[in-house]
């Protein structure tokens, strides 16, 4: 099956910048896929490349099999942006905005469709509301409307819930997994890493332009498992567990196992040197941890 | 063809709802010409044989703010499109150069036509004789306005900031205009004004819209429209190649 986004050894510099350095990596069709990194990694740059805002000075990117410089009439008719800079033109209406970003796509008499986006993201009573008295929240739905209006198989969302309150971000996001169970590929760049970890199955990490790591989220969260038990004990830590702790906190232990199966020679040795254990909590690993580890240099 | 028609529709419905600052306010401005320039020069000036100064004023007033407004329409659409960011939402959909070019061109010609047409409304009554050939009227009014609205698509595409483009229309556009024979016939400057002034395209743009109206003119209007005609066709294959490559707009 056509990859819905196919990207091949994208290179991108501007200037001394080095933005992308010869990226390469494919979304299946269906997938939810997050792509990840700091600030200056790279994401936005691969993105307005997908969606031919920028041009690579090197490489491939398909969408859908059509090739974004080639064939950029298909490629763009398949692939939905929400760009994430909050843009708006202030001289029309919500609904105004969508008819015309429809007629632009080529479609006319979309007034189901817009009905349904307007409903969908609770857009409804500001159909004939000016952009410009939109709230920010408001106006990034808008946003998600107009990056929907022509149907796209590809949606690619550029860090949608940046500064969007909780109860948008949870409506956009129950929106989103519908658009992806109803087959949508969906590509989203976030900040919120427990958003990736929540709704993706697959994470690409950029950073300064390169890939760095593109794995199923659990095989990503599993590589990296180096588990952290905290114990509090009623007597001192025995001499043979000290290599294990990475710091205390709150008067309890906190041991860095490499494999949860090791937790046995712990409690073991614990019981050797007769220390009665008062509380034992196991910290799993979450995304957040492995992407800043990932960030500062620690290969997964 | 459909995305071409809504962008052309959405660049009308731009300047119309701010009509009164896009319209009316260029029609007072000239008002405000004619009415200081025939009173301080009607009785000293008659520009051609059998036409008073105050009638010859009317018709290089209409051009003029047309050509200005055909200018500003396509630069400011462009530039604010550009600084607000909104302009990613014309370059994600599948809209050709030619659509692109097209819309905001023509967009430009009906806000220059419909100014036009609102200062010779206020103007016309000073004095202006019945329009003896009205197809050069017509043919100079829609090619001057596609002039300028051409080169505000370039002047918008390349400026990055509004004051670069307010400097592009106080130092290229205004000058062109005001040097271009509005005020005077340029037969009355010294010889080297006169060659200087033919060498302003904005020149043969009033020259061959003024032949409409009075029949006569400083050069042959067809002369005026070949300078016009190529002036176009040079500024429209510029404009339709810095689009299709991306000029500033893809990077």
């Amino acid at each position: 099956m056509t990859h819905a986004i196919s990207i091949e050894s994208v290179s991108k510099r501007f200037g001394s910048l080095q933005a992308l350095d010869s990226v390469s990596f494919t979304v299946a069709q269906g997938e939810f896929f997050a792509l990840l990194g700091p600030n200056g990694a790279g994401k936005t740059t691969l993105i307005s490349a997908m969606a031919g805002l920028s041009r690579p000075d090197s490489g491939h990117i398909r969408i859908m099999g059509h090739d974004t410089v080639g064939s950029a009439r298909q490629a763009r008719m398949t692939l939905g942006v929400v760009p994430q800079e909050l843009v708006f033109d202030p001289f029309f209406s919500v609904r105004e905005a969508l008819v015309f970003q429809s007629g632009y796509f080529g479609i006319r008499r979309n007034d189901a469709w817009i009905d349904e986006l307007l409903h969908k993201l609770g857009l409804t009573d500001k159909a004939g509301t000016n952009m410009r008295a939109l709230s920010g929240g408001m106006k990034r739905r808008v946003m998600v409307a107009q990056a929907l209006v022509h149907r796209p198989p590809v949606i690619v969302l550029d860090e949608p819930t940046a500064g969007v309150d909780v109860e948008l971000r949870q409506s956009l996001w129950a929106f989103v997994q519908e658009l992806n169970q109803a087959g949508h590929t969906i590509v989203l760049t976030t900040h919120y890493l427990e958003e990736a970890e929540t709704l993706c199955s697959r994470i690409a990490m950029l950073k300064k332009g390169k890939l760095l790591a593109l794995e199923n989220k659990d095989k990503l969260l599993a590589h990296s498992a180096t588990r952290e038990i905290s114990l509090k004990l009623a007597a001192a830590l025995p001499a043979s567990l000290q290599p294990l702790k990475v710091r205390e906190a709150d008067g309890r232990h906190i041991l860095q196992l490499a494999d949860i199966a090791r937790l046995e020679d712990v409690l073991r040795e614990l019981r050797l040197a007769a220390v009665e254990v008062r509380e034992l909590s196991i910290h799993e690993t979450d995304l957040e941890q492995v992407f800043v580890k990932m960030m500062h240099g620690g290969r997964v | 063809m459909h995305g071409f028609m809504t962008l052309f529709k959405k660049e009308i419905l731009r300047f119309w709802k701010v009509a009164f600052q896009t319209v009316m306010a260029p029609v007072l401005t000239a008002l405000l010409y004619q009415l200081i320039f025939s009173h301080v020069l009607s009785q000293h000036v008659e520009a051609y044989p059998g036409v008073s100064y105050t009638a010859f004023l009317i018709p290089g007033l209409v051009m003029m703010s047309m050509a200005q407004n055909a200018f500003a329409n396509s630069s400011s659409s462009l530039i604010q499109s550009k600084i607000t960011g909104n302009i990613v939402f014309l370059l994600l959909p599948p809209l050709t150069a030619l659509e692109f070019f097209g819309a905001y061109l023509l967009a430009a010609i009906v806000r220059g036509l419909v100014v036009g047409a609102g200062v010779l409304a206020v103007t016309a009554w000073f004095g202006l004789p019945l329009p003896s050939h009205p197809l050069w009227i017509l043919t100079f009014a829609a090619l001057g306005c596609g002039v300028l609205g051409t080169l505000g698509i370039v002047a918008g595409i390349w400026a990055d900031k509004f004051d670069q483009l307010a400097a592009f229309q106080n130092f290229i556009i205004m000058p062109l205009t005001f040097l271009s024979g509005v005020f005077y016939s340029i037969n009355s400057l010294p010889p080297l004004w006169k060659t200087v002034s033919h060498l302003n395209p904005v020149f043969y743009m009033i020259d061959g819209f003024r032949y409409g109206f009075f029949g006569q003119g400083d050069v042959s209007p067809w002369l005026s429209l070949a300078v016009v005609g190529g002036s176009f066709a040079a500024l429209a294959s510029w404009s339709l190649y810095l689009i299709g490559s991306g000029y500033k707009l893809r990077q």
